[in-house]
């Protein structure tokens, strides 16, 4: 799976299988404060991401 | 998960919808907030305090669609490396949908740049707001309201803060709108029933595609702190940012404690004509 997370430009491979929820609280991320895509499109936490997907975690914060 | 309202596929939690129903919650709830709470007239001329952040764009892109007046004014603060990348994105935004755009900095107001005037490191949110608000004030005379991208995050915090540092001045200010004051243009907030997560998912539904920025000096501030406390409470009890303004809105306008008067039998301050004590005592005598 390649993931990128919008906050600290992380761009990584992982082996992952399992729920996004799960994807977040093992990058140690608060769902409340980004939205998760796979493949482009906008997913729940309770969708499953896996090999071979793109996700990206993009960050809701904005800060000013 | 489902959509509550058809069995398609939601994109958000908390609401549980799918594209279609989000986008027409999302835009009804914006309606309701200006209706219910008188935030626009049909003619009002308007401004947007436009940062280029996704909030204030959206804002932008709604507003015009609702059909209302809506012009961009955006304040360049001079923080290297950020502004100037969130503002050639609100230049093209404005031109692309023909709003009309006026960009205004503390340079010219004051001669010098944000990161030149606070030192490296201290927190600058304070002198930033105190700016912003003069020259939006001072750039918005011959409009009826400004309208800000400020959310329920941005003002669940505020609440939360105030309290915290115990500020009662300032506790009553906050709102959905703030009273016409001679002199200011009132400002209103059509977000401010909806979470800074729920904008951000209508505005990638919509491909109004802002990148991430945060303004450097933000993270060294009190707000970054009360906001990821209030992230992680929100996440464990769902809901709370709404309660937190809900019944913040309904404690406000409960007026200030009425001026002490004295009470007829005892002498004591009291709140009406007697006071407690002395409307248990006689209650107490006459069951006698
Ligand atoms: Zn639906
Ligand atoms: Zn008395």
């Amino acid at each position: 799976m390649e993931l990128f997370i919008e906050r600290t430009g992380e761009k990584k491979t992982l082996s992952f299988n399992g729920t996004a929820e799960n994807l977040l609280k093992e990058v140690g991320i608060n769902s409340e404060e980004v939205i998760i895509t796979r493949n482009n499109e906008i997913i729940t936490l309770d969708q499953e991401v896996r090999e071979g997907d793109s996700v990206r975690v993009l960050s809701v914060i904005s800060g000013g | 998960m489902k959509c509550k309202k058809c069995y398609d596929t939601a994109i958000i939690e908390m609401p549980s919808l799918c594209k279609s129903h989000f986008t027409e919650y999302f835009e009804e709830k914006v309606k309701r907030t200006i209706e219910e709470f008188g935030l626009l007239e049909k003619n009002d001329k308007v401004c947007v305090a436009a940062s280029g952040g996704k909030d204030s764009v959206t804002l932008l892109y709604l507003l015009k669609k609702f059909g209302y007046e809506v012009e961009a004014l955006a304040v360049n603060e001079g923080i290297h490396g950020y502004r100037d990348h969130t503002l050639s994105f609100l230049k093209k935004f404005c031109d692309d949908n023909k709003i009309l755009l006026r960009i205004h900095s503390y340079e010219e107001e004051t001669g010098k740049r944000l990161d030149k005037m606070v030192k490296p490191g201290s927190p600058a949110c304070n002198t930033c707001g105190t700016l912003r608000r003069h020259v939006l004030n001072k750039y918005s005379e011959g409009y009826d309201k400004i309208a800000t991208g400020h959310n329920m995050d941005d003002e669940s915090q505020a609440v939360l803060m105030n309290l915290l540092k115990a500020q009662k001045k300032i506790f009553y200010r906050q709102g959905p709108k703030t009273n016409k004051v001679k002199g200011f243009t009132q400002k209103i907030k059509p977000f401010y029933f909806l979470r800074e997560k729920e904008i951000m998912v209508y505005s990638f539904i919509k491909n109004i595609n802002v990148s991430y920025t945060e303004c450097p000096f933000a993270r060294l501030s009190y707000r970054s702190k009360v906001r990821d406390a209030l992230n992680e409470y929100e996440s464990r009890h769902p809901g709370t940012k709404e309660r937190i303004l809900r019944k913040y809105l309904s404690i406000k306008h409960v007026s200030q404690p009425k001026a002490v008067s004295l009470c007829s039998r005892c002498g004591f301050p009291a709140s009406g004509y007697e006071c407690k004590a002395c409307r248990i005592k006689e209650s107490v005598v006459s069951q006698a």
